[in-house]
């Protein structure tokens, strides 16, 4: 079962030292159902980062929710993606564009992993999400 | 004697809490930390000092003039060769590109220009330019599976294709590997080859002396030799340099200008267009005069003693593949835990107070030809204690546990 972001801000928010916090994150990509081969395409991978970050973008016309799938070849960035999944995935572009990433990871301790490095997968996830949002709003 | 305790109170930001843990910092390949005279002297030039050089009549302006050129004297007696062979440059990087683009109107289509694959971006991409624009063949010696060169088949490559030009880094930045310099730059002079030292690793451990060293060009940075960011230097032998075209054009590179034409000065004020980095090149001065007043056999003999030490107890760990040559290194160990992402080490690391670098190191090729995405790279300096690599070891442990 995939947890919802309000699940998943609870067990960081229980986490008693950074350590423990890591651990919930590695564990939180661990339990991210694997990406299909068929879509980790040059499209798919976000540029320029240290990792290997795939993500792949959709759109529910039906449900007019955005539908997003993802990937990374490290455990961290992988956690940290299922986190920003769990914040996103299934929402309406306006929901979106109303939910602030930066916030939420300020306020669960991981705004580091938003930081302004060119390598940063995770805030050019977070970027890649918002224009689509925009464009479907 | 060699008090490290006295050394590490003149560095003020090793002394500091990261993650509320003490510092550990183990990134000095990709920038040392500055000693409070460097610091001090910045902060002189801009308080008291400040002025433009070599124009205007006025006192300051003089005096800075004076400082700056004293610097590059400072600089140039550092590593033994003339005054007017000594270039200011933004970094290595611009030194090379500034290099390789002097050399367009020398080469042509039949020319042979040879790197290496474990060079940084730096001095690897201006080359392949190079190629590109003027025709020449782009070669790169022959590396072993591990790491290392035979001097051998370095020798033999390079009496085979007689390049006009080799560029080779005088120690690897993403292993630390030394370079058996001495054969390779004998056997290019047997060739009349060009040749360029990447020193941007080296300098700072080596102090090398570059008339012994007899290659035509060496590039270094300022910010991995203690001294500020934005600042580095290319020597070259006075005719070499002399001798390449211009790199950027502007003022104070000028003897005289016309609407029409211009009169370029000699080498080196031909490559130094506009104004310079006057307060990182005064600041440096005062980091070379740091090196040169701790005993250099002693600082070797400290950073060989914490390299080794490190090597040692890294090695001791299950699971862990060093890619390093730890024969002949200037202080790096280039490492990954069984398959785990560098990534998530350093990451981890760093939740430790431990600075690490991870990720190809700029060195893309030299990760190609290791069969690996990329290592967890610590990179050790004179400042660093044994009590570092105790916690860099233990801290390395906890990651692993967390991991496994
Ligand atoms: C071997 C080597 N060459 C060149 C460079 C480029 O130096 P800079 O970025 O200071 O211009 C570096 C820096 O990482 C290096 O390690």
């Amino acid at each position: 079962m995939i947890k919802t972001f309000k699940e998943i801000a609870q067990s960081l928010d229980n986490a008693s030292a950074w350590q423990q916090k890591y651990r919930e994150i590695m564990l939180l990509g661990k339990q991210l159902p694997a990406m299909p081969e068929v879509l980790k395409t040059d499209d798919a991978l976000v540029p320029g980062c240290e990792s290997k970050v795939w993500m792949y973008l959709d759109f529910d016309l039906e449900e007019n929710t955005l539908v997003i799938v993802g990937d990374s070849d490290t455990r961290i960035v992988k956690g940290l993606l299922a986190i920003v999944l769990a914040l996103y995935n299934g929402l309406t572009p306006e929901q979106v564009i109303n939910t602030n990433a930066f916030a939420e990871f300020q306020r669960l301790g991981l705004i580091q992993h938003l930081s302004p490095s060119r390598g940063n997968g995770i805030k050019a996830m977070v970027e890649r999400i918002q224009t689509m949002a925009q464009q479907k709003s | 004697m060699f008090d490290i305790e006295k050394i590490r109170a003149d560095f003020p930001a090793l002394a500091q809490l990261i993650n509320e843990q003490p510092l550990v910092y183990l990134d000095s390949a990709a920038t040392t930390q500055k000693p409070l005279s460097v610091i001090a002297a910045t902060e002189q030039f801009y308080a008291r000092n400040n002025a433009n050089v070599h124009r205007g009549r006025h006192t300051l302006s003089e005096q800075a003039t004076h400082a700056y050129e004293q610097a590059r004297a400072t600089v140039a007696e550092f590593f033994n060769i003339a005054i007017n062979e000594l270039v200011w440059t933004k970094g290595a990087t611009e030194a090379v590109n500034l290099v390789a683009n002097g050399l367009t109107e020398q080469l042509n289509s039949n020319s042979v220009i040879i790197i290496s694959p474990l060079e940084h971006h730096a001095n690897i991409v201006p080359w392949q330019q190079l190629a590109k624009r003027t025709g020449a063949t782009l070669l790169a010696l022959p590396l072993q599976q591990d790491g290392r060169f035979n001097t051998q088949q370095c020798v033999k490559f390079i009496e085979l294709h007689k390049p006009n030009v080799l560029a080779i880094t005088h120690a690897s930045n993403a292993l630390g590997n030394l370079t058996p310099l001495e054969a390779i730059l004998h056997a290019a002079k047997q060739q009349n080859t060009l040749t360029l030292i990447d020193g941007a690793q080296a300098a700072l451990h080596l102090q090398p002396d570059l008339q012994q060293l007899d290659c035509d060009f060496y590039v270094f940075s300022a910010h991995k030799m203690l001294g500020p960011t934005g600042l580095g230097g290319l020597y070259g032998r006075y005719e070499q340099l002399n001798s390449l075209s211009v790199y950027q054009t502007g003022g104070e590179m000028i003897e005289s200008v016309t609407l029409t034409e211009t009169i370029f000065r000699q080498a080196p004020a031909k490559f130094e267009s506009g104004t310079p980095n006057i307060a990182a090149v005064i600041a440096f001065a005062h980091a070379i005069e740091y090196l040169k007043a701790l005993d250099t056999t002693n600082v070797y003999a400290h950073e060989q003693a914490i390299f080794n030490y490190a090597a040692k107890k890294l090695q001791s760990i299950d699971g862990i593949t060093i890619y390093s040559d730890l024969k002949s290194n200037i202080g790096t160990l280039s490492f990954n835990y069984k398959d785990e992402h560098p990534y998530d080490i350093a990451t981890l690391l760093d939740g430790f107070g431990i600075a690490v670098r991870s990720g190809h190191h700029c060195a893309q090729p030299l990760m190609q030809h290791l069969g690996i995405n990329g290592s967890v790279r610590a990179s050790f300096a004179f400042y660093n204690n044994h009590q570092d690599v105790d916690l860099f070891i233990a801290a390395l442990q906890e990651c692993i546990a967390l991991l496994d």
